[in-house]
């Protein structure tokens, strides 16, 4: 029998997928609104990309009570221990078969090098795509928000700007959730919360 | 030219019986449902129970009651067909402006002034300060039966008279007793008989106004719809003291003074949309864009959206005259005249080719109301660039300028290439007389065209190109038909050629938008090496 750890806990999990859906979903009603390609079409990409932003908000507050309610904030807090060890290791180790340097417990989740990407993402990709998201939701505000000359090409250049941050991370995350003891490994531990040991 | 008037009255001559009941029909479609009823019933007053023999009879019988009528008329630019622009410092209105159409009026005034609110405007000694010469009845006749002839200028047939002299054709009389009697408010179809026609035919010039606003359906014009609220023209233009405001030489280009109220209206155009619509039209409970919609009211004239396309109504407009092809001749030298498939006149010896259209989607520009004339004696070049009959101004930043559509109208028309002035061509009237219509001689129309405007002519003609911009406001479309958010958000769609604000779906930072995509290309390329590497690996193991 394999043993088995409980990482993910149900909302953990379910926040997960939706934020999941709903990015990628964002991806491609934005890309159409920016002119990249046609799908929708522009009215009803606007329409829906305004939707699902709108839940993702719904989504993130839960996210942020439960993060700050069960302590599981915790976990993105920055390491630099080991990073190297983890760069080593997807730039080498990896090929060899060698084991993962870092050991996943229900109070460790994050590998120090996942740990430094998410900060990225709170410190960079979210603010950038939550603040000019929250002024091209509210153009018709600016004025009285003190902001009457603010540019509206600045700020859906950097509402773009993060979207390609997002679609970056997507890319590496998703490879990366491959490189658990099998390619599935990690994906079947988002699903079912356990991870199994090795 | 009086087209439709001209029909009903040669109806009138054969067909008396049958006219009446078409006048009927015609008439309870113009009077609206919701129309007070007027206090006094005209065919009681003695003053008009009698016969006139000319229109100046009949308005001398107006005044004995409506006092100050005329002289409100003679401060207005229907009577003076004079417009001092002081912004721009310049002397525009009808009798000092060209086109790019028949041109200019001094030069062919008994036609032209057929069309002025007066009798007898036949050349430069015409009296502006006759009352009696002002002409009340071609606003305010409710039996479509008052016509007016071309070339009278402006008089009508009070008698029955030969017309051209020595042709031998008799004019018939108009009814002027029964006309005066029952005089009523303006409709569609007093202003029509002139703004429908300017240019010389139906919707010429403007685009946005033809004959199918005589009694238009909803989708050719929401508020003049006839089965709905069958709005007149007044209904917008609302005359004060005979003054009715909307202006083609200032026009209203951006209205910030939200809805009218009454005792608030002091110096506002009550013509604009905002004047009823207010600033911010879009309601939630109408539409689920509404706070979008009314965002995009900050730039976008509400024309802009409103009204699709122009000369919707089934009457073709000219997009283009070009004078300069005019003259040609057939085998045994006579004038030609070609149609295209739909029966509009393409080609016409007098005039030169034309390019007429239907439902034309306009062109967009941004506009503040600000508009130079190119005027006679205003020096010109011949180049790449069309001459700007008159130009509009405006930008994304002047804080005062929305984005407007426009019918252009191109063209060629004479120019001086010596003195560097546009021409003032005599076009119309008889043989003897000169006109270019009748002679085919460019330089004797010109050198008589100058001299009555009394400019200088070198003896030379050459064509030059021009554009003038016509701004689109009528024929406003029900709002299922408003333009929809792609045919701007899109890469070649309407606005494609307005700068300087950012349309997302139509702009993007090209190096970011490039430098991102490679970036992303690299990554996937990067994680699928990798992953190569990854079964590469594992199957040497």
């Amino acid at each position: 029998m394999v043993e088995r750890v409980y990482i993910f806990k149900r909302f953990e999990r379910f926040w997960h997928w939706a934020q999941a859906a709903l990015i990628i979903f964002l991806l491609l009603t934005g890309f159409e609104i920016h002119g990249t390609y046609s799908n929708f079409g522009f009215e009803k990409a606007v329409e829906l990309h305004t939707i699902a932003a709108w839940t993702l908000v719904g989504l993130w507050t839960f996210a942020v009570f439960w993060h700050f309610t069960t302590g599981e904030w915790k976990q993105y807090i920055p390491t630099t221990k080991r990073v190297t060890e983890m760069v080593r290791f997807y730039a080498f180790g990896i090929f060899k078969g060698e084991a993962h340097p870092f050991k996943q417990t229900a109070l460790s989740k994050h590998n120090p090098l996942q740990r430094l990407a998410y900060l990225g993402v709170l410190l960079v990709m979210n603010p950038l795509i939550w603040t000019s998201g929250w002024f091209l939701l509210f153009y018709g505000s600016w004025a009285s928000w003190g902001f009457p000359n603010l540019s509206l090409e600045l700020v859906a250049t950097a509402h773009v700007i993060g979207a390609f941050m997002i679609l970056l991370f997507l890319i590496v995350h998703v490879y990366l959730t491959t490189t658990g003891h099998t390619p599935l490994a990690h994906i079947k531990a988002m699903i079912t919360g356990w991870e199994e040991k090795h | 030219m009086l087209r439709r008037r001209s029909a009903v009255a040669i109806f009138a001559g054969a067909l008396l019986g049958a006219v009446l009941s078409v006048t009927n029909l015609a008439q309870a479609t113009v009077v609206p449902q919701t129309a007070p009823s007027p206090t006094a019933d005209h065919s009681k007053f003695k003053e008009l129970q009698k016969q006139f023999t000319s229109g100046p009879e009949v308005t001398k019988a107006c005044l004995t009651c409506h006092t100050e009528a005329a002289k409100q008329v003679h401060r207005t630019k229907h009577w003076t067909w004079e417009f001092i622009n002081t912004e721009k410092n310049q002397k525009l209105g009808k009798k000092n402006v060209l086109n790019n159409f028949c041109i200019s009026i001094p030069q062919n005034q008994q036609y032209c002034t057929n069309c002025h609110i007066g009798y007898g405007w036949k050349d430069k000694n015409f009296d502006f300060t006759s009352e009696e010469n002002v002409d009340c009845l071609v606003c305010h006749d409710t039996t479509l039966t008052y016509t007016k002839q071309p070339g009278m200028a402006g008089h009508v047939v009070g008698q029955d008279m030969e017309f051209p002299k020595g042709s031998g054709k008799i004019l018939k009389a108009i009814n002027l007793s029964n006309i005066a009697q029952n005089v009523g408010k303006s409709s569609r179809d007093t202003c029509g008989t002139c703004h429908f026609f300017g240019g010389g035919g139906d919707g010429v010039k403007h685009g946005d106004m033809d004959s199918s606003l005589y009694a238009p359906e909803k989708d050719v014009d929401v508020h003049m719809d006839v089965d709905g609220l069958n709005f007149t023209c007044a209904t917008c233009h609302q005359t004060s003291s005979h003054d009715v405001p909307g202006s083609r030489y200032t026009p209203t280009a951006k209205d910030k003074g939200g809805r009218l109220i009454r005792g608030k209206s002091e110096g506002e155009n009550p013509a604009t949309c905002v004047a009823c619509h207010d600033t911010k039209p879009h309601k939630a409970e109408k539409s689920k864009h509404a706070e979008r919609l009314n965002n995009h009211a900050d730039k976008l004239a509400c024309q802009t959206c409103h009204i699709p396309a122009f000369a919707r109504g089934g009457v073709a407009t000219k997009m283009s005259w070009d004078w300069s092809t005019a003259g040609q001749m057939d085998a045994e030298g006579k004038p030609i005249i070609k149609k295209d498939d739909h029966g509009h006149t393409i080609y016409e010896s007098r005039k030169g080719d034309f390019v007429v259209a239907e439902n034309v989607k306009p062109e967009y520009y941004w506009f503040n109301g600000g508009i130079t004339y190119t005027l006679l004696g205003d020096k010109i070049e011949k180049n790449d660039k069309p001459v700007g009959i008159n130009k509009i101004e405006g930008s994304a930043t002047d804080g005062k300028s929305m984005i407007w559509p426009f019918k252009v109208s191109r063209g060629k028309q004479p120019y001086d290439p010596e003195n560097k002035t546009l021409i003032t061509p005599h076009t119309t009237g008889p043989k003897s007389g000169g006109g270019y219509w009748t002679n085919y001689d460019w330089d004797r129309a010109a050198r008589q065209g100058m001299a009555d405007s009394g400019a200088p002519y070198s003896g030379k003609v050459d064509f030059v190109s021009t554009e003038m911009y016509w701004p689109i406001k009528h024929m406003v479309a029900p709002k299922e038909q408003s333009v929809g958010c792609a045919e701007c958000h899109a890469k070649d769609g309407r606005l494609a050629g307005i700068k300087g604000i950012y349309i997302p779906g139509r702009d993007a930072n090209p190096l970011i938008d490039k430098a991102a995509w490679l970036l992303v290309l690299l990554t996937l390329a990067g994680v699928l090496v990798h992953a190569a590497i990854r079964i590469f690996a594992s199957k040497k193991h």
